[in-house]
């Protein structure tokens, strides 16, 4: 099988700008013969000169080889073959061809995500040699996505041809696709130094405008999902807060810690998972879910029991008094795990994301957490309103004295529903830790929108709380790229103050008759 | 023929000028006009067509009332008729989803806020009294005085003799001369309703809205209120809101009984209690 | 820090020793800068950095006050009170920097290449302007921002939380670059003062006697305040606000009042802090420091007018000890001195000196 062998000292590495023709003879040869064996493409490869091995590339990429696919992946890494631990170096212009010739390869996989990843490669770095192969492949490419992004790159590729009616069915083609690299493609052509065809401009022309109205629903989606994401964290954070402020009618300004609690027994549990049963560490979130409630609840008890239980009727009081129990709790976070962030890790099943458009992609960790936001909103509901905790709750929150008349143990039910309320934080904390740095700080930057939640939707509303969270988050997104951040939160704060003059109860508030 | 156009009158200069307060108003029911308040017409309080709804309940359902000047009104009813958001309505704290409010003849009240309505004439003692508890009883009684309440005002005020007399006037009234160094939050609870009676007093309103002033009073206390009330009947004009039958009896001649949100039946304590219907959801059963 | 027992003393003989002892405190503070003065080496010698950190405390009793004015009187807790502290000291720390810029734009602004100065620092190189806007700036963001949060009642803890956004939005404000306000660093390096250098003893001293002179001009405006009948109102306001309002009294106009006093105080407060600490930077406004004024007024007694020097002076004494000896648990400190106070001190150090001075 070691066909090549006996050739191989003839292009030795000292032997300089040898003999081309002798190399063309190689090649032909090699394009002969697709079936040669692996461990000879790489024994050939490392042979070659840098020259020849660029050659080599080039072909190699214009005539992908499935059984190829394994060397090149592994010359990728830094290493020769699949099984080799030989160390290979490669300048920067035969990394490209290397990364031209891996995509070329990947295009033949049964892998749709690993096909997309490869067409968005070749965009960048085709060869006019892959032409051929492209096309064939664009014609029967079944996912769309991986279609469209092959598309594009196959129409930047006629682009350079000398041919106006290639390059127009190209420029056509652009226009197509909703790419951002679509866009820049047509903008060059519309100067006439770079695209001399006159009929091939005025279709750049169209197919840019047609590119742009595709690039900017994608954008305001992207938009509009970032916000139902924030919103789904916002309604995390402010849902526990919602429960506690309107059953007491104090802020517990602890509340962002209690997310931060959770956050940290996150990275806890991954560090126990991990040492102890790497096999589970793929669902280690959802172990740290229970662990999380368990530790912030816990804490919120202890913290109703201990402290805020004698503060009730003082609710500036007590909000001074939980700010001092969260300097404590971020203090004794720094002192533990210090104060540098801690690395959380995204399962495989949360990381990736989900192509919709080609200027849109949905992380997966954003899509699961807004789904288990409302998860959270709907058991929270139906404990709120289906069991008999939710109903002394309830009774509570509207009238203390007359539910204490009726029996109900209200120093119980404030201990339970503080828990309650934490232990939702803690959940928060853990899709928290999937998205963001885990850090000693997390808590503190939540509090502030978690209160103007509960300030919008009305105090005890979880109906409220859900619009106002997720309105908050739209317009924050929204906001965000037209004016910055900074004043897009400044504006933000400014609708609210304002929001209050027209709704003081806000938006779910009961009506009724002001008790003094 | 050319229509000559009538002079467009403004509602100001059809009345009367009033060049002091000894003047008698044109109706001559024999009331001393205060300066700022049109009662020509008789009445203090109108009340026409008020309805409030709370998300679908109504707690007011197109109520009429009407109140004459320097009369005492007792306005009884089961709980939940409605008398609390009454006075909500009176005072400005709730608006009324339809209907008219006139303070005299001129005032409106649903275009007023809660601080005009106050500065304007009607004082209001809560269900439950509340003073200023931090403050001792001389310093509740000079907050309520009757005179320029800005923040300018405030900041320079002295008080003048004339009105050292007042307070001492009403603190005899109130029979609280020996505790007036005290802070109103030591008091007991029928003296914090005595200051808080005290403290309209010193208001000087033109019309006195009152919810159950003799809760928590003893029997000799409830009387001496009665007595107190009565002597206030013609100077000012009073609304109590009252459960305490006896209490009624002894110091209205006019009652209005309300029921989910309306008027029942008014009249005279006899004739209200005699009322078959004031009977059925109210008194008898 | 003997003053707790001073007090006590104090408590115990009556108004008259009280009084003795206030001019005891204010003479020591006024021979302080003084003996600033003396030559290096000497016995009585007080060091810049001495008498810096009281300056500096003396800034925040200042502070401390104006809250206690709109906490402990009208009821309303202020979590903001950084932002108009900073304010002020963000329009005099703008001279110092023209100042020491000379004719030239400040340094910060040079790195980012403007060739102008933004319009709102206009006229900051005129000394008589920049205190104009020491007043101006604070005073007229709380009189924007009390309007509309007075007029729909905002009481209670939404209006806590609504100034502690409100300061947060202004940190982020600042810390941005391209607003103009130099981002992270703030101002420093500050040289000269009306022509005066700036680090030298005399100015030390004169800005430590002008620090003396404002928090006495602020206590002189809070008794005052507080005798008046203003001051009753602003008690009855707490207590009862619609009773109040059913008095006659419009409860806007006294709390817009006495917020906008406060803010201004503030913002004086912050003007004289600038130069003798030689820097102001956003984290002024973060809301944990707004949030520790709070527990100064707390730990010394609020709806007083002592109480608040009382606890500025106790825990920034105790803050310059901890962060030295023991650095990492000086948060913990803090926090339990927020829980301890708020459980068992509701009236602070001086309602317990009082309640002794009557045992």
């Amino acid at each position: 099988m070691n066909l090549w062998e006996p050739a191989l000292p003839a292009i030795g590495p000292n032997e300089h700008h040898k003999d081309p023709a002798m190399l063309k003879a190689l090649l032909a040869l090699l394009l002969l013969l697709p079936l040669a064996a692996q461990a000879g493409d790489a024994d050939f490869f490392i042979a070659a000169k840098p020259n020849e091995q660029a050659s080599l590339l080039q072909a190699w990429a214009a005539q992908p080889d499935p059984a190829r696919l394994a060397l090149l992946s592994a010359m990728q890494q830094g290493r020769l073959g699949a099984d080799d631990t030989r160390k290979l170096r490669l300048n920067n212009r035969l990394r490209g061809l290397l990364d031209n010739a891996l995509a070329s390869h990947q295009l033949l996989s049964d892998d749709a995500t690993l096909r997309l990843a490869a067409a968005r490669q070749l965009q960048k770095s085709a060869q006019p040699a892959q032409v051929a192969f492209l096309d064939r492949r664009f014609a029967g490419e079944p996912d769309a996505a991986v279609h469209a992004a092959l598309g594009l790159a196959l129409a930047n590729l006629q682009l350079a041809d000398s041919n106006p009616a290639v390059r127009l069915a190209a420029v056509r083609l652009l226009g197509e696709t909703g790419d951002p690299m679509a866009r820049t493609r047509l903008e060059t052509l519309l100067d006439p130094a770079v695209e001399t065809d006159a009929g091939v401009r005025t279709a750049a022309e169209t197919s840019l405008a047609q590119v742009k109205r595709k690039l900017l629903i994608g954008e305001l989606l992207g938009q509009a999902f970032s916000g139902l994401s924030l919103g789904s964290i916002l309604l995390l954070a402010a849902l526990g807060l919602a429960i506690t402020f309107g059953l007491l009618g104090v802020i517990n300004m602890a509340h962002g810690e209690m997310l931060m609690l959770g956050a940290y027994t996150t990275y806890v549990v991954q560090v126990l998972v991990q040492r102890y049963a790497p096999g589970a560490l793929e669902f280690y979130p959802l172990l740290a879910l229970p662990a999380a409630f368990a530790v912030s609840a816990g804490v919120g008890m202890l913290l109703e029991r201990t402290v805020i239980r004698h503060l009730y009727g003082r609710p500036l009081e007590t909000l001074l008094a939980t700010w001092g129990i969260s300097l404590i709790l971020i203090q004794a976070i720094r002192l533990i795990f210090g104060a540098q962030n801690v690395e959380v890790a995204n399962p495989g099943w949360l990381s990736g994301g989900l192509q919709v458009l080609p200027n849109l992609v949905l992380p997966y960790s954003r899509i699961v957490i807004i789904g288990f936001a409302l998860c959270v909103v709907l058991l929270t509901w139906l404990l709120l309103n289906r069991t008999r905790l939710g109903l002394n709750v309830r009774a509570v929150t509207q009238n203390r004295n007359m539910a204490a008349c009726c029996g109900v143990p209200t120093g119980r039910v404030d201990m339970l529903a503080f828990g309650l309320g934490s232990g939702i934080a803690g959940l928060g904390g853990v899709a928290l830790s999937q998205i963001g740095n885990v850090g000693p700080d997390l808590g503190q930057s939540y509090i502030i929108d978690s209160f103007l939640v509960v300030v919008l939707g009305g105090v005890g509303q979880l109906a409220g709380s859900l619009w106002a969270a997720f309105g908050l988050g739209i317009a924050n997104k929204l906001l965000e790229p037209q004016i910055g951040a900074v004043l897009g939160k400044i504006l933000i704060l400014a609708l609210i103050i304002l929001f209050i003059q027209k709704r003081p109860q806000g938006l779910f508030a009961l009506k009724g008759r002001v008790i003094d | 023929m050319r229509t000559v156009p009538l002079p467009v009158v403004h509602p100001e200069f059809m009345l009367e000028p009033i060049i002091d307060g000894a003047g008698r108003d044109a109706i001559g029911l024999g009331q001393l006009r205060q300066p700022g308040l049109d009662v020509r017409h008789g009445t203090v309080l109108t009340l026409e067509d008020i309805s409030v709804s709370f998300d679908g309940f109504k707690a007011l359902n197109a109520l009429n009332l009407y109140i004459g000047v320097g009369e005492l009104r007792c306005i009884i009813g089961p709980n939940g008729a409605g008398k609390t958001t009454l006075m909500d309505v009176i005072t400005g704290k709730t608006r009324p989803s339809t209907g008219k409010a006139w303070f005299g003849d001129t005032l409106d009240l649903t275009r007023m806020s809660e601080v005009e309505i106050a500065q304007s004439g009607i004082g209001r003692k809560f269900q439950k009294p509340t003073v200023f508890e931090a403050l001792t009883v001389y310093e509740n009684l000079e907050l309520a005085q009757k005179t320029d309440k800005s923040v300018w005002a405030s900041l320079r005020a002295r008080l003048s003799g004339e009105q050292r007399d007042r307070i001492d006037e009403v603190l005899g009234t109130i029979r609280l001369e020996a505790s007036q160094h005290r802070l109103a939050g030591l008091l007991s609870h029928g003296q914090k309703q005595f200051l808080e009676i005290g403290m309209l007093l010193m208001q000087d309103p033109q019309l006195l809205l009152l919810d159950e002033p003799v809760a928590g009073m003893t029997d000799a206390e409830t009387a001496f209120t009665a007595e107190l009330f009565k002597s206030l009947a013609g100077k000012h004009s009073l609304m109590v809101v009252e459960h305490d039958m006896g209490f009624v009896g002894s110091i209205a001649d006019h009652v209005t009984v309300l029921h989910q949100g309306s008027v029942l039946a008014e009249g005279s304590l006899e004739q209200v209690q005699a009322d078959d219907r004031v009977i059925e959801v109210y008194l008898g059963r | 820090m003997n003053q707790p027992l001073l007090v006590t003393a104090a408590q115990k003989a009556g108004p008259r020793l009280s009084l003795a002892i206030g001019a005891i405190v204010l003479l020591l503070l006024i021979a302080l800068p003084l003996l600033s003065l003396l030559p290096a080496g000497h016995s009585l010698q007080v060091s810049a950095y001495t008498l810096t950190l009281v300056g500096k405390i003396l800034c925040y009793a200042i502070v401390a006050l104006a809250l206690d004015l709109v906490w402990g009187y009208a009821g309303l807790l202020s979590l903001g009170h950084g932002l108009f502290f900073a304010l002020g000291g963000y329009a005099m720390g703008m001279y110092l920097m023209r100042e020491a810029a000379g004719d030239s734009l400040p340094a910060f602004m040079t790195f980012l290449s403007w060739s102008e100065l933004p319009w709102y620092w206009a006229g900051t190189q005129h000394f008589a302007w920049a205190l104009c806007l020491v007043v101006l700036a604070p005073g007229l963001l709380a009189l924007v921002f009390g309007y509309f949060a007075f007029r729909s009642r905002i009481k209670g803890v939404y209006f806590s939380i609504m100034t502690q956004a409100l300061t947060f939005a202004g940190m982020l404000l600042f810390f941005r670059n391209e607003t103009g306000f130099g981002g992270n660093n703030g101002f420093t390096n500050f040289r000269s003062i009306l022509g005066f250098e700036i680090t030298s003893q005399g100015t030390r001293a004169v800005l430590f006697l002008l620090t003396v002179a404002l928090l006495l001009a602020s206590l002189l405006i809070g008794w005052r305040l507080a005798r008046s009948k203003f001051g009753r109102v602003l008690t009855a306001l707490r207590d009862a606000e619609n009773r109040l309002m059913f008095c006659g009294y419009d409860p806007r106009g006294f709390k817009l009042f006495v917020w906008v006093l406060s803010a201004v105080l503030c913002g004086l407060a912050g003007a004289l802090y600038v130069p003798q600490v030689g820097i102001i930077n956003p984290s002024e406004m973060s809301p944990t420091n707004s949030i520790e004024a709070a527990v100064w007024v707390a730990l010394g007694g609020r709806g007083t007018l002592i109480g608040p020097l009382l606890g500025a002076g106790l825990v920034n004494g105790m803050k310059s000890w901890f962060t030295v000896a023991f650095p990492e648990f000086w948060l913990f400190f803090l926090g339990a001195l927020f829980i301890l106070v708020t459980l068992y001190l509701p009236k602070g150090v001086v309602g317990l000196l009082k309640k002794r001075g009557e045992q």
